[in-house]
């Protein structure tokens, strides 16, 4: 199984999950299941941290646009954490840049948000 | 011109997706003729193939043919890089999924699918997508750098 890297942590009163590795179709779901549960546990100020994501398709994309509308919707928010051109490439190429705000740190984005 | 071909034949799951990027990335690297970039921009376009056809595989074969696959053929030549993905899965329009609502669009919260073809479109030189009841097929073409000059040929 391919590893996917899901580590949370709490900074002010944000949840911050790190992803590292790959976020294909077969790693995806385990990265909607987290989020959705945090969801579901009320905690919907979320920073996705991908820094160390080393590659991202349009189904982990997806992934992360359900969770900002999921966010939204109980008056949350999610604000992500890239900085790495490759990852970042995606996100223009399919506009998500202007639908997602994207932070070169946690603390940037916490602050923020 | 030579062209050498590399043919994977992989089972129709998920979980081989990441191997076949790592194939195809690292048939692209035997002689380098695309860069780190375009290397990546590969590994996208052939993961959204691969994605959709083992989608299309799955969705056809509901209760499941393990012996499902899908293939997966690069094509090396000097000037480009040529990535061929096949399955035999229940076709679509691809006409349909070509264009995205823009960005500014209230709409655009909505997509959560629909991301790869586009992504397959704008990081490949050339992408052709043929698709019909008995299947589809992606052919994606990414061109070499252009040799330092004094070296072509």
């Amino acid at each position: 199984m391919i590893e996917l890297g899901l580590e949370l942590s709490e900074r002010d009163g944000w949840a911050v999950l790190a992803v590292s590795g790959e976020v294909d179709v077969a790693t995806a779901p385990r990265l909607r299941e987290r989020l959705v549960g945090l969801v579901g546990e009320g905690r919907t100020r979320i920073v996705v941290d991908l820094e160390k994501v080393d590659f991202i398709d349009s189904t982990g994309l997806g992934v992360l646009v359900g969770a900002l509308k999921r966010v939204r919707t109980n008056d949350g928010d999610l604000a992500l954490v890239c900085t790495g051109p490759r990852i970042l490439k995606v996100f223009e190429i399919t506009g998500l840049t202007k639908v997602f705000a994207i932070h070169r740190t946690v603390d940037e984005a916490t602050v923020t948000g | 011109m030579k062209v050498d071909v590399i043919r994977l034949q992989v089972p129709a799951r998920p979980e081989y997706l990441a191997l076949v990027r790592m194939v195809v990335a690292g048939t692209a690297r035997v002689d380098p003729l695309l860069d780190d970039e375009r290397v990546d921009d590969l590994r996208v376009v052939v993961s959204e193939a691969c994605t959709n056809a083992i989608e299309a595989v799955l969705e056809r074969d509901a209760a499941g043919d393990p012996d499902a696959t899908i293939e997966v053929e690069c094509r090396l030549s000097a000037s480009q890089v040529e990535v061929v993905v096949s399955d035999r899965g229940r076709g679509f329009d691809p006409d349909a999924l070509a264009s995205l609502p823009s960005v500014t669009d209230p709409s655009r919260l909505r997509v959560e699918r629909g991301l790869g073809i586009p992504l397959i479109r704008a990081l490949s030189d050339e992408a052709e997508i043929t698709s019909d009841e008995r299947g589809t097929r992606v052919r994606v073409a990414l061109y070499a750098v252009s040799p330092p000059a004094g070296l072509a040929d």
